[in-house]
């Protein structure tokens, strides 16, 4: 008795119900979909703020209802699997990471519309202070995160995951210097007051962002190795999705 | 914009080998076996004439749990349920080696008093096999094989069986009446009944439900759950989910090995082994 390669088939080809396979790729597919906008969402918001781009910023606002629309679509595929397949083990796994990850998809679209409306009220307010350049390399390595998360997500790929998810760290000491700095410009220039707010409301937005692709990396780990890793530690995280073992 | 666009680019579909190189040994249970062990196989083969059909099982069964048997058909899952009580000295051509023990006690010993092994490990089979008789004789049946006569032991004995079995409050006005006259669910909640009124230490349930409809199926269901308080259950099965449903521990054999126990709740979840996984998602094995 030997255990069959798995690499010999991809994971939807091997079911005997071949339906079954599609309907599994196909709410794989649609998260993949569903991140693709919210990728170019986060990325308009960003760049709406950074280059102070009006239109940019109202595209922005106006789009999010793609993404609610999404995952509202997937939660009933995921609904319908369970109630008709009652998946269980890596297919099981499988529903549950795409119900997690469209819950936090969706978040960070709604974190770049609040971004994407920050814009647009930054600029009503102060147009001739020019583009912020403190929320720059925020933005972008939040970016990087998200894309790293999805990525990781489209291929199930663990080791991945775990570095996506470190780079969280590296997010969240980038709004803590933001939110310093800003702080300290605040108490200097009380009239800066109201445009600072607002970037550090974006600043906010964009570590809950990273925040939530750090999730998406989690649900990752926890279909490849059916470990649970929220609320733990990066080095138990890393620990147990290569599989180490006390 | 498609996800294809974006610099994620994904590949359609992703290829399992990310689950490939998980830690397949099964090992992290969360429930523990623990050390009330009822029945335990050690090297267990078993053949029918040339053909081996148990391979080296090596299984223990804890006291006041439910066991579930899985795996495809032939693989030997009802076999070793009849080990339990020896129902294979049964069938001609069949040749044992390895032990069972049942509370320690070596089931094969010469000393083993094999009716009274078949009172302590009762059994039920798939298709409802009352007596044709009466529903109070069908319970008594046991007892007056014992010797008791006394009226009054029987009755109680009838009475409590039968309300373990979920089934007194159905009968008790015609407890005379033929059980043939009784629904599938309701003769199997009978020959349950029967099975207890000799107090048992094991109950084994080959199929008990496969011929019932879902709500009698989920009778039985419950009915097992209020039993293994008192009784050791082991129960082979073909459906899945009522094994995901009813039981606290699940061997998956598969051609004669066991390929895995592990509690219920990581085996559905989290297999340790790629066939059980392959089994029980459907996959091609």
């Amino acid at each position: 008795m030997t255990d069959k390669n798995p690499t010999e088939k991809s994971f939807f080809e091997e079911h005997i119900s071949q339906r079954f396979n599609a309907e599994l790729e196909a709410i794989h597919d649609r998260v993949l979909s569903m991140g693709g906008l919210v990728e170019q969402q986060l990325a308009d918001a960003v760049a709406a703020m950074a280059e102070a781009r009006t239109e940019l910023a109202e595209k922005v606002v106006t789009s999010d209802y793609q993404i609610n629309a999404l995952e509202v679509a997937l939660d009933e595929d995921c609904t319908q699997i369970l109630v008709r397949r009652q998946p269980t083990a890596s297919d099981l796994r499988l529903v549950m990471a795409v119900i997690k990850t469209i819950t936090d998809l969706e978040r960070i679209g709604d974190e770049a519309e609040r971004i994407g409306r920050m814009a647009l009220h930054f600029l009503e307010l102060d147009r001739q202070n020019g583009p912020i350049e403190e929320l720059g390399e925020m933005g972008e390595h939040v970016q990087g995160m998200l894309r790293g998360s999805l990525d990781a997500f489209a291929r199930m790929d663990v080791e991945q995951a775990v570095r996506v998810a470190q780079q969280d760290i590296q997010a969240d000491s980038q709004y803590e210097v933001i939110v310093h700095r800003l702080m300290d410009q605040m108490m200097r220039n009380p009239e800066t007051v109201p445009r600072v707010m607002d970037v550090i409301w974006t600043a906010r937005s964009l570590e809950r962002i990273g925040d939530r692709a750090r999730n998406i990396c989690e649900y990752v780990v926890y279909f490849v190795r059916g470990k649970n890793v929220r609320h733990t530690s990066f080095e138990q995280m890393a620990q147990e999705a290569t599989g180490d073992r006390h | 914009m498609n996800a294809t666009n974006s610099p994620s680019a994904p590949t359609h579909g992703f290829s399992s080998e990310a689950l490939q190189d998980r830690q397949r040994d099964g090992s992290a249970s969360r429930k523990r076996l623990g050390n009330d062990i009822c029945l335990q196989t050690h090297d267990l083969n078993l053949w029918y004439g040339e053909e081996q059909v148990l391979k080296g099982v090596n299984l223990q069964i804890p006291r006041g749990q439910i066991t579930a048997f899985i795996g495809p058909s032939g693989c030997g899952k009802s076999t070793l349920l009849r080990c339990f009580n020896r129902m294979n000295d049964l069938i001609d051509n069949c040749r044992v080696d390895g032990r069972i023990t049942l509370d320690g006690d070596e089931i094969h010993d010469r000393r083993m008093d094999v009716p009274e092994l078949r009172r302590r490990v009762g059994m039920v089979f798939q298709k409802p096999n009352p007596f044709p008789k009466s529903i109070y004789e069908n319970v008594a049946y046991g007892l007056r094989l014992q010797g008791v006569r006394n009226r009054r032991t029987l009755d109680e004995v009838v009475e409590r069986s039968l309300r373990r079995a979920a089934l007194w409050d159905e009968v008790k006005d015609r407890l005379h009446e033929n059980a043939f006259g009784l629904s599938g669910g309701q003769q199997q909640r009978l020959v349950i009944a029967r099975a207890i009124a000799v107090e048992p230490e094991v109950l084994l349930l080959d199929e008990p439900a496969s011929a019932l409809d879902p709500l009698a199926t989920l009778k039985i269901e419950e009915l097992m759950f209020e039993l293994k308080e008192r009784y050791t259950i082991a129960i082979v099965t073909h459906n899945m989910q009522q094994a995901a449903r009813v039981s606290d521990f699940t061997a998956f054999l598969y051609l004669g090995e066991l390929v895995e126990h592990n509690d219920t709740d990581t085996l559905f979840t989290n297999p340790g082994k790629k066939q059980t996984e392959d089994y029980i998602t459907g996959r091609y094995g």
